[in-house]
């Protein structure tokens, strides 16, 4: 089937959104943007493949918009053993890389000791894999970086103690490797991969499962064709796109945000480098947008440096300032003076929460002037972007948005993320059927 | 004389200087039909004229460090000082809806076009971009002057619906005479007892003299003048200084706390600076709009927004004030992004470098939050100041 | 496609003759001021708005422009240096970086673009025109150089007219301060039948460049009337307004406009002549001059040419009919400074851009807000605000400076205007094919 790909290489993320020939979304991919752009675009497009496929998965079981019970365990179990695959096929990848970086002087004479030691991790890794994706294991991300990462290390620490082997040679050994792992395009074989999940779940599981597994390799015979390409985001000037391949990021947010809801007029966006106001017509064009000026006050990152310096993590904010009863006034959003600001007031004895719920407001406040900026706030508003998952960010701003522009219904979805990629999308497939017709797009 | 305590002087004129709704000028135009209020903005416009119109004369000078500026700043660069963004925050806010007219004094670039800003914005409210000389020959800038006047008093009547006589403008004069005399006294005060008199009092009661009738301001100033003077306070080991560059953007009351916290009594300074911008008193005999021209061309504070025909005379000013009260330091602290505070700034410190005063420089604005790096400045500037005399 | 990309190579930029004409005539106004010393000849600095060329010239003085030579700088990429050298000796980062480029290439041996030494003013003619930080710059040079300073005030245009007390009093400073003390420095009588000469020769001249920049109204437009424009008021807005130098330059580049006009192509760029006009702009403000080049690309790359712009009115506004009279010199030259852009009321400078939209049946406006630039950028916003509402075309903003290379951000500046150009592309096409 033809499908339109819409990539939003983000500063911190990379989104993919898959759409078909009805505007409907097939898939949603997300991966972390490495500092290998075109690997990112490549991933974040696969795992909006693989979540295509559950999309035809489900159509093909005919459960689309419904919850069968025996569907979903089905679909968790392929989801999980999918997901076990491809977490031994790049443990695999960094097992390889990770002897192959064992040579030279360096390793003369301790050599044999640390692949012996690597083999030994990697094994354990390899037994231990299934057991986090067993049902109900808790993953605290999908990112493979972030699962391998925390489980070499705690692993290798343990073999290197037993082999005599230098953790820290353990440890210098998997950063290298990790990037060029990292960097490396996924190996694109998604059929297979999935085809030998279906197996193992129909081992674990003969009843129901092999009725829907008969069904699941059916919908694998529907090919994914890529007709189309558009991408956008932050990172626009070094996308791996040719320019006609290529939307500015505005038009994406404000035509995904149309589409996700129709009646949007007016998009706000924090993102990690740049806040956005845009205005949309009843259609999703852009009628006028503005964004922060050159530095980064106020925007995503200036939330990142002040966990940073919270030392906390940056989804912790939000409910810790939503703890505050006496938010304190901070009139800076300036990120280079967040840091002393945040200090000075500790040490002037206030309240954490109380700091952070200021924080917040400051932010808010710096948005609702970006959005004053380009012509305020229309009924309907939706928020996108990092920050629209942040409670403390989000009472903030309904609070103000009332204050200022009165009764305005305010959309936050689940999927705000990927406004952006499915804007693009929307536009892949637009000039798909222009170039189709023979008009220019 | 007034029986009230210098702090409670001071705890009036600090809740009329924290209430952004100027319940005190609105209060005064409700009090009789046809009244009108015409503000304006820093740094200098002749009140007299508006006084003598019968109107109150009411200075905005922007929004402090607790207005939260939404609007205001959807129309300024980040580069931009803040005073503008306040401002129109308090306009479009409709804090300002009661003001019959507004003035922009040419003090810069941003106060300029602001006049224009705020013709778009509040085409019902009467604007005037108002226009200074910076020649200060008597047939040239003289005239001009004059005739800027002139076409101000043309305005107002207009808006008073009557005209305005001679009598009128002396009047006024002389009002205005006694109060700068009064303002010049708690400066006088401040040189010489500085810690009966502290600096964010003084700015509290210098404040007040722009929301209050003018009249009023006179006695306010004249009863704390009597009560902190005869008030008993302890002596502290600070050093005098004296503070430039605050003349157009305010700085946050905790600004000044801070500084005098950390050892500093400033004994002058250029906060509001139009109630002491005419040296002496104007004289209340002859064309009154001569009078003022002639006071403003010849007898006037030297400010950064002024250009100073005399290199020889250029910030000679401030050693002057030096001298004066005795100051054994200068603090330039100067608004983020003002244009003449800043441009002005190396001047003037090549001057102190000649005539061997120290000095330190700052910026900040008028919500700065953080007073850490400010006191430790000051604190530092303080110490050296004892050593080197010491020595 | 590939010859365009060999092209941008910096060796073979591609000039108009009108272009190389004027550098040649800007090359050898360099050498007049750097062989004062030698010449003898006296230099008055003074700047481009309210610049009073006629009047320096009936003193046999030299014109120095000290934002010119800023530009120059910024072009030369040595603004940089500049700039540091300057807040080393304690100027602040937020003050104009015309003053800083200025004072630090002072304070460097003032090397003028010719490689060779610029001299010292004789005298400095403070044309308060438009910008208060005129003021204060030549505050602080006048404490390095010592020289007599002359102070001429523009009165403000706030309410969009010029009134009798305005002209009095600018003509009074001219006749009872400014033209005795020149003549004093430079030992010269006046005499008003030569400015009547000069001034005659500016209208010739101005007459020109109007014709010129109003080509922009074609389709395609003949010139870009910002990158280009900035090339075409050079002359006219520097020491050579009431010159025969100038009749000349503008009378060849209305002939070279013509023929570009009569053949219908569009302006010519650094990589060559524009292939198709997309996009049809206003632009305010002035450019950023570090990346110029840059800068440029930026807009042609994507089609986009600017048919008219409100820099190109800094030096004086001559499309509403002024021109200097010999037959009323002072008062000539008095409305001259009043008229120019920047001592324009904010409602004029909307009305002028909204007429411009309207005019040169612009696709919208684009306002690069220079942070050095109060008294363009202060207000800019609503500008923009108010000219969208006035003229339903949209609008853009972009930041950057005049010569101070940290505030150029290219890929900022190029997010938003492709941004931009997509947003007009996609209204113009709206309801149409691409929805």
């Amino acid at each position: 089937m033809k499908t339109f790909v819409g990539i939003d290489l983000g500063s911190t993320t990379t989104k993919a959104v898959l759409m078909d020939e009805e505007e409907g979304v097939l898939g949603r991919g997300i991966t972390n943007s490495r500092s290998n752009y075109e690997t990112a675009c490549k991933v974040a497009t696969e795992e909006a493949k693989i979540d295509a496929r559950f999309t035809l998965f489900r159509r093909e079981f005919g459960t689309a918009g419904q919850i069968d019970e025996q569907v979903e365990d089905f679909l968790g179990a392929l989801e999980r053993s999918f997901r076990l695959e491809q977490f031994l096929e790049q443990l695999g990848d960094l097992e390889e890389t990770c002897i192959r970086l064992v040579r030279g002087d360096r390793y003369a004479k301790i050599g044999e000791g640390v692949k012996v030691a690597l083999t030994e991790v990697f094994r354990r890794l390899r037994e231990e894999a299934p057991g986090m994706y067993a049902p109900g294991a808790d993953r605290k991300s999908d990112f493979f970086r972030d699962i391998a990462g925390s489980r070499y290390l705690s692993v290798a620490e343990e073999v290197g103690r037993d082999a005599g082997v230098s953790y820290d040679v353990l440890l210098n050994i998997y950063d290298k490797s990790i990037i060029a792992v990292e960097n490396r395009p996924p190996s694109g074989k998604l059929n297979e991969k999935f085809k030998n999940a279906l197996q193992r779940v129909a081992k674990e599981d003969s009843g129901a499962a092999s009725v829907l597994g008969e069904k699941a390799e059916h919908a694998l015979g529907i090919e994914l064709e890529e007709t189309y390409l558009v991408g956008t985001g932050y990172g626009r000037v070094t996308l791996p796109f040719s320019k006609e391949h290529i939307r500015s990021e505005i038009l994406c947010h404000g035509l995904g945000a149309h589409m996700m809801y129709p009646k949007t007029r007016t998009v706000l966006d924090i993102g990690g480098q740049d806040t956005k106001g845009i205005q949309v017509n009843p259609e999703g064009i852009v009628e006028n947008f503005q964004m922060n000026d050159r530095c980064a006050a106020g925007t995503g990152r200036y939330l990142g440096y002040i966990a940073d310096e919270m030392n906390m993590g940056l989804h912790e904010l939000g409910p810790m300032a939503l703890k505050s009863k006496k938010p304190a006034r901070i009139n800076s959003t300036c990120t280079v003076f967040a840091g002393a600001e945040l200090r000075d007031r500790l040490a002037l004895g206030e309240a954490r929460e109380d700091i952070l719920a200021g924080l917040h407001r400051a932010i808010i406040l710096r948005s609702m002037s970006i959005l004053s900026r380009s012509g305020g706030v229309a009924d309907e508003f939706t928020f996108t972007g990092g920050v629209a998952k942040n409670e403390a960010a989000v009472r903030e701003l309904k609070k103000l948005v009332f204050e200022n522009y009165g009764e305005v219904t305010i959309n936050i979805g689940a999927e705000s993320i990927y406004t952006g990629a499915l804007g693009a999308s929307e536009f892949a497939r637009r000039a798909a059927h222009g170039r189709i017709e023979g008009v220019e797009a | 004389m007034s029986t009230q305590t210098a702090s409670q002087i001071v705890a009036r004129c600090e809740a009329l200087y924290d209430d952004l709704r100027f319940s005190a000028a609105r209060d005064w135009k409700e009090a009789e039909p046809g009244r009108k209020v015409i503000a304006y903005m820093p740094v200098y416009i002749p009140r007299e004229l508006i006084h003598a119109a019968g109107m109150l004369p009411l200075g905005i000078m922007g929004g402090g460090d607790s207005l939260e500026v939404i609007h205001g700043d959807a129309y300024y660069q980040s580069y931009i000082c803040r005073i503008p963004r306040s401002t129109i925050e308090l306009g479009v806010s409709g804090r300002l809806d009661f003001v019959d007219g507004m003035l922009f004094p040419s003090i810069c670039d941003v106060i300029r076009n602001l006049s224009g800003m705020w013709k778009m914005l509040f085409p019902d409210v009467y604007v005037k971009y108002f226009d200074v000389p910076q020649t200060y020959i008597d047939e040239i800038g003289g005239t001009f002057y004059t005739g800027e006047m002139r076409e101000l008093l043309h305005d107002l009547e207009k808006i008073a619906g009557r005209k305005i006589t001679d009598d009128d403008i002396r009047a006024s004069i002389e009002v205005y005479n006694e109060n700068r005399k009064v303002v010049n006294e708690l400066y006088a005060l401040r040189a010489q007892a500085p810690w009966k008199a502290p600096a964010s009092e003084a700015y509290l009661v210098l404040r007040a003299g722009l929301l209050l009738p003018v009249e009023e301001h006179t006695q306010l100033v004249r009863d704390y003048v009597a009560a902190a003077s005869a008030e008993e306070r302890p002596i502290k080991d600070n050093s005098r200084v004296i503070l430039t560059g605050m003349f157009c953007e305010q700085p946050p009351l905790n600004l000044i706390k801070s500084l005098e916290l950390s050892g500093c009594y400033i004994v002058d300074d250029d906060f509001v600076l139009i109630s002491r911008w005419l040296l002496g008193d104007v004289p209340t005999d002859g064309d009154p709009v001569h009078n003022l021209s002639q006071a403003f061309l010849h007898k006037a504070m030297s400010t950064a927004a002024k250009y100073e025909p005399d290199q020889e005379e250029k910030g000679q000013f401030l050693v002057r004030a030096v001298r004066d009260t005795g100051a054994e330091g200068v603090i330039f602290a100067s608004t983020s992004f003002c244009d003449p505070a800043l441009l002005d700034r190396p001047i003037l410190q090549n001057v102190l470098k000649r005539a061997d005063i120290p000095f330190i420089a700052f910026k900040y604005a008028e919500n700065s939050g953080q007073m850490q790096p400010i006191r430790e400045q000051a604190g530092t500037f303080v110490d050296s100041i004892k050593l080197w005399s010491a020595a | 496609m590939n010859t365009k990309i060999l092209k941008a190579q910096p060796a073979d930029v591609l000039k108009d003759a009108s272009m190389i004409k004027q550098k040649e005539m800007m090359a050898k106004h360099y050498d007049r001021l750097t062989n004062a010393p030698t010449s003898g000849a006296k230099v008055a600095s003074t700047f481009v708005p309210g610049n009073l060329n006629e009047l320096i010239m009936c003193f046999d003085l030299v014109n120095n422009l000290p934002e010119v030579n800023a530009i120059q700088s910024g072009l030369r990429k040595q603004s940089g240096a500049y700039i540091m050298e300057a807040e080393r000796a304690g100027h602040s980062e937020d003050v104009c970086t015309y003053v800083k480029s200025d004072i630090g290439m002072m304070l460097k041996g003032n090397i003028g673009p010719n490689g060779k030494k610029l001299p010292n003013p004789d005298v400095l003619l403070l044309s308060y025109t438009g910008c208060f930080t005129f003021l204060k710059w030549f505050e602080l040079l006048r404490e390095q150089y010592k020289c007599p300073t002359i102070f001429l005030q523009t009165p403000y245009m706030a309410d969009g007219k010029v009134t009798p007390n305005m002209i009095q009093y600018m003509v009074k400073q001219l006749k009872d301060t400014v033209i005795p003390t020149l003549e004093e420095v430079s030992g010269v009588k006046f005499d008003i039948d030569r400015l009547r000469e000069y001034l005659k020769k500016s209208a010739q001249a101005e007459d020109d460049l109007v014709y010129i920049l109003q080509t922009g109204k074609n389709k395609p437009s003949p010139i870009d009337a910002y990158f280009g424009g900035i090339y075409y008021i050079g002359p006219i807005f520097g020491a050579f307004r009431g010159t025969d130098d100038a009749i000349d330059y503008y009378r060849f580049l209305r002939e070279e406009v013509d023929e570009r006009l009569a053949k219908g192509l569009g302006p010519v760029t650094p990589d060559g002549p524009m292939a198709e006009e997309k996009y049809r702009l206003v632009v305010e403000g002035p450019p950023n001059y570090t990346s110029f080049r840059q800068f440029w690309k930026m807009f042609y790359d994507e089609g986009a040419t600017v048919v008219a712009s409100s820099y190109t009115k800094v030096g004086g506004t001559y499309d509403y009919g002024f021109r200097h009279d010999p037959d009323k010199p002072l008062e000539s030259l008095a409305e001259y400074c009043l008229g120019v852009y920047t001592n324009r009321s904010l409602p004029m400078r909307i009305d002028m851009l909204t007429d411009y939209i309207k005019e040169y049946e612009a696709d919208g406006l684009l306002i690069n807000s220079i942070k050095s630039c109060n008294s363009f950028s202060a207000g800019q916003l609503l500008i923009m605000r108010e000219v969208e509402k006035r003229t339903g075309k949209p609008a853009a903003f972009i930041e950057t400076d005049l010569v101070d290379p940290r505030y150029f951000s290219a890929a900022n500046v190029k997010n938003r205007l492709e941004s931009y150009f997509q947003m007009v592309e996609q209204k113009r096409s709206g309801k149409g094919v691409a929805a």
